[in-house]
């Protein structure tokens, strides 16, 4: 396989508990591709984090995935408030997540960290006011 | 131990079974979804008292053995129908935490 395999989400802003069906679809869709399982189960992590931080945070947004020949790469984007301070948010324990979100076992503030030890590779390109771009790499070998 | 064998101990009910023989080879315990998604891993049995249906997600992602809830939680239609979906090896037992992780850490 020379170009890449793309696929598009739209993941839905209002719907906290249905977050993670990109997720666990891209999950699906590597292990039809033969992807090695551990890659997958690094993917469908990160992925998961980034999809459940676009609904808590951000109202929704869409995650573009890119399978290459050497590398799978997640764009997540939204069109939320931003975050003001990337250094203090990628800060194991940091989260700014409401109290309805605690209760339901998230906004622990451990979820960019997780995308980041999941991944090789993450950048976080965000504005105040205008909205979060992550893109994750994981190296296929 | 396999999961069939964890069912045949007396305080453990089976709610959604979808395969029994998947072998339990650890564990990890914990509420806080994020941290269960930083350290569980593949085949551990996940031990929780959270029962909302992003349980069932995370433990399909993480692709553990099972997962135990504990103190004998209410658990919604929604979260059965969300393992039976998804395949997941749903229990149930009316140990605390502490309790159950005890007592299976003796029969891993
Ligand atoms: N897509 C996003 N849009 C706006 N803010 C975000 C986004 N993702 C993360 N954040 C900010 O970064 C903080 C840390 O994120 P994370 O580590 O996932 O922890 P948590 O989601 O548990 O709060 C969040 O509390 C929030 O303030
Ligand atoms: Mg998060």
């Amino acid at each position: 396989m020379s170009e890449a395999i793309n696929f598009h989400y739209v993941v839905d802003g209002d719907d906290f508990t249905s977050a993670g069906e990109a997720s666990v679809d891209i999950k699906r869709k590597l292990r039809q591709l033969g992807v090695d399982p551990a890659i997958i189960r690094r993917v469908s992590i990160a992925m998961y984090e980034g999809e459940v931080n676009m609904v808590i945070h951000a109202e929704g947004g869409t995650v573009d995935v890119n399978v290459y020949e050497d590398k799978i790469e997640m764009i997540l984007s939204d069109e939320g408030p931003g975050i003001a301070n990337v250094e203090l948010a990628m800060k194991a324990g940091f989260s700014t997540a409401p109290d309805y979100v605690r209760s339901l076992g998230f906004g622990a503030g451990m979820g960019l960290p997780n995308m980041k030890s999941y991944t090789d590779g993450m950048e976080i390109d965000t504005k105040i006011g205008v909205g979060t771009t992550i893109t994750m790499v994981v190296n296929l070998k | 131990m396999t999961v069939k064998e964890l069912l045949e101990l007396e305080k453990f009910e089976a709610v959604n079974i979808a395969d029994d023989s998947r072998k339990i080879i650890g564990g990890y315990c914990g509420d806080l979804l994020s941290w269960v998604m930083g350290r569980a891993e593949e085949n551990n049995v996940f031990v929780t008292i959270m029962v909302n249906v992003n349980v069932i997600a995370v433990a399909s992602l993480i692709n553990v053995s099972c997962v135990v809830i504990c103190e004998n939680a209410e658990l919604s239609d929604e979260l059965i129908t969300a393992a039976k979906q998804k395949g997941i090896n749903l229990i149930r037992t009316p140990l605390a935490s502490f309790e159950a992780c005890a007592y299976l850490s003796n029969l891993i």
